[in-house]
């Protein structure tokens, strides 16, 4: 911004035939520099009109119907009945439970599984990095609900997965924990994590990689330099300048999954249902708008409260 | 510090090649404890390769490496009790000044740190800076900050990596005469990396120059500057003439030679070239230690001083002193500094002169070289 309003030319300049804009100015420059410092908003202009077309108005219209009351054949009418969070609280706090569950699970699993390897991408791949790095995105190329619909296969009862689970005693630790149940997979709570990590690693180790290649190998050298053994290295300086890069990988997992439902519909049953799923029922087969409403803006503001208290706690405000 | 020499790095032929390329070739070097100890060459000399693996960032293709009597080669840096100094100073950009300085005590397990930390920062004059993170201080004061940071380890041996190289010229003179009283007050072994040879010289007490992977010349910044031994110092260090010569005759111990028509001796002990009679030699003189006389006054010269004639081609007054350059018969481009005590008005571009000079500031060098080695180092640094 600053160097679009230093492009005005200062009022003493004697006008010179090198440059078109100083050419103007012996008239007093009244009209000119105001242009100039506008254009800063007419850029801004398109991103606004959408934010407000698409964004803002939207949400007044949602928190409207959120308090409406009536039936789908008399029309619905705003009459502030708030009543309307609490029942849906009420009713549907397991679901609630569950997204953060299976979404907080899923989001441990990624950061797990994707901070190995964005750590491989970043400090040890070499002339492999990029193509490891396409392999990251290579997913995208497909339909996110083809690729969910692909874990049905790969978690088929007595397919090879689950059969290889169940002769490493896999599954009896899975059904102590009450995520499997006898030798399913398929349709239990592990699977929807199993989707959900699957979809979301990419969010997880594309941050992760973006912090962790930017740390100074040098700092790793001085670590070394000052008794620091590997680990200690990692877990005293390598880490703790990654944070950046895991608090934005959790947040871009945590966020999405908890309100996904094509994960819990395509992989799950009837007792794995996520808010998401409920949300979806709500607008688009009992059509009870004003519930739906609702329950889409208790899970934005309970994702609100929990990631502002997460980045409040990891202390990365000016890191993010 | 102990007396067991247990502060002598001793290099024994040691090299590093990658590849086809070798960095650094077979070298040997002994650096006694509580010694100031400069490594000096252009960039891609091998210096700080050599460095690296005295720290243990870079292992060595062969040879070894000796802190006192322990044979350090196969530890990683980590176990090594040398801390380094690097060129961009690597400071923890997440933790503040004292856990920057605290860090290599916390990692040998030391809890109580405080008041060692403090004592550090107050040598290196930060104790106001202690609760700041890196990015809030100035480049000088970082600097600082990186080597009270490996300061307060109490290495045996603390490597230096162009710790100046980042800060601008005022601040750089502070900071070598710093590190200088640091070093006088600590009395631990220094080795220091620079490119530049006045930095060397200012704070060193032992010099090695380097040039493509092995070590030039090694000795005191005056050794050096008075009597080079090899082309690459007379013209890395200082400015030097360097006029083609022959040898004439041996008289007692000083050697007489022919250059253009005239005649010049200089002492055998300063000559690195053999000395046989019809030999070439490169005879060289510091620029300082010339006398000009106007050609006019040319009987006023004392008997036995080596003199050249020739006529001024430039001058420039430079306030302590005047610098010319003299088209001489034997050299085209001869420089002269001359102190502003009694300024000549006749010399002045064009005029003809005699140069003059005590045999005792002569030295012989082996012809056989490039007579511009070390001069091209320095202007492509300059373009790059």
């Amino acid at each position: 911004m600053a160097t679009l309003t230093e492009t005005d030319p200062p009022p003493p300049l004697p006008p010179s035939p090198l440059s078109p804009t100083a050419a103007t100015s012996p008239t007093p420059p009244t009209k000119k520099p105001r242009r100039g410092r506008l254009v800063p908003y007419w850029l801004l202009l398109p991103g606004i009109l959408w934010l407000i077309v698409f964004f803002a108005l939207p949400m007044i219209y949602q928190a409207s119907t959120s308090v409406q009351t009536g039936s789908l054949e008399e029309g619905y009418k705003v009459t502030w009945h708030f009543a309307t969070y609490w029942d849906a609280l009420s009713e549907y706090w397991p679901q609630f439970l569950r997204s953060v569950l299976y979404a907080g699970s899923a989001t441990i699993l990624c950061l797990l599984l994707g901070y190995p390897l964005a750590y491989l991408i970043a400090f040890r791949a070499g002339r492999w990095r990029n193509l490891i790095l396409i392999l990251v995105i290579a997913p995208f190329f497909t339909s996110f609900l083809i690729r969910t619909l692909a874990w049905k296969t790969i978690l088929a009862d007595g397919g090879p997965v689950v059969g290889a689970l169940d002769a490493l005693h896999v599954l009896d630790v899975t059904n102590w924990l009450g995520m499997t149940a006898g030798d399913r997979v398929l349709a239990t709570p592990l699977a929807v994590v199993c989707g959900l990590t699957y979809n979301f690693l990419p969010f997880m180790i594309l941050p992760l990689y973006t912090s962790l290649e930017r740390i100074d190998g040098r700092l790793h050298e001085a670590a070394g330099d000052l008794y620091a053994t590997p680990f200690t290295t990692f877990r005293k300086v390598t880490f703790p300048l990654s944070m950046p890069g895991v608090v934005s990988g959790t947040l871009l997992t945590f966020i999405p999954a908890s309100g996904d439902y094509v994960n819990a519909d395509l992989l799950g049953s009837t007792d794995t249902r996520m808010v998401g799923n409920v949300i979806q029922t709500q607008f688009l087969r009992i059509l009870d708008y004003p519930t739906a409403a609702a329950l889409s803006f208790i899970l934005m503001a309970a994702i609100l409260i929990m990631v502002t208290l997460y980045i409040r706690k990891s202390g990365t405000e000016d890191l993010v | 510090m102990t007396k067991d020499h247990g502060g002598d790095v001793r290099l024994s032929g040691i090299s590093k090649t990658y590849g086809s390329f070798t960095a650094v070739h077979p070298l040997d070097l002994t650096v006694p404890e509580g010694s100031f100890f400069a490594l000096l060459g252009a960039s891609g000399c091998g210096k700080t390769t050599t460095l690296r693996m005295i720290a243990g960032l870079e292992e060595p293709t062969s040879g070894t490496v000796h802190l006192g009597d322990q044979d350090v080669t196969a530890l990683p840096p980590y176990k090594r009790p040398v801390n380094t100094v690097f060129q961009s100073y690597a400071l923890f950009p997440h933790l503040d000044i004292f856990e920057n300085v605290a860090f290599g005590l916390r990692r040998r397990g030391i809890r109580s740190v405080k008041k060692q930390v403090e004592e550090m920062l107050e040598l290196v004059q930060l104790g106001e800076q202690a609760r700041k993170k890196p990015h809030q201080l100035s480049g000088g004061q970082q600097q600082r900050v990186a080597v009270a940071r490996a300061l307060i380890n109490q290495p045996r041996v603390l490597l230096l990596d162009e710790p100046l190289g980042a800060l601008d010229l005022k601040l750089r003179r502070q900071m070598q005469l710093e590190l200088k009283r640091i070093q006088t007050e600590v009395g631990i072994t220094f080795i220091h990396v620079t490119h530049d040879q006045e930095e060397a010289m200012t704070m060193a007490d032992t010099v090695a120059v380097m040039s493509a992977g092995r070590v030039e010349q090694l000795g005191s910044p005056t050794d050096l500057y008075e009597n080079p031994h090899t082309t690459f110092v007379a013209n890395f260090l200082g400015t030097s003439n360097l006029i083609e010569a022959e040898v004439d005759s041996t008289s007692g111990d000083d050697i007489v030679l022919t250059a253009g028509d005239g005649k010049l001796s200089l002492p055998g002990a300063r000559c690195s070239a053999p000395t046989a009679t019809g030999g070439r030699v490169l005879v060289g003189v510091r620029p300082e230690k010339i006398s000009l006389t106007h050609a006019d006054d040319a009987g006023d010269i004392p008997v036995g001083r080596n003199r050249i004639t020739g006529r001024i081609a430039a001058s420039s007054f430079i306030g302590v002193s005047t610098q010319y350059v003299v088209d001489a018969s034997v050299c085209p481009e001869f420089e002269v500094y001359v102190q502003n005590i009694d300024r000549d008005p006749r010399l002045v571009p064009g005029a003809e002169v005699v140069l003059h000079w005590s045999p005792a500031h002569t030295f012989g060098l082996d012809a056989a070289q490039d007579i511009d080695a070390g001069v091209e180092t320095v202007e492509e640094e300059q373009v790059a």
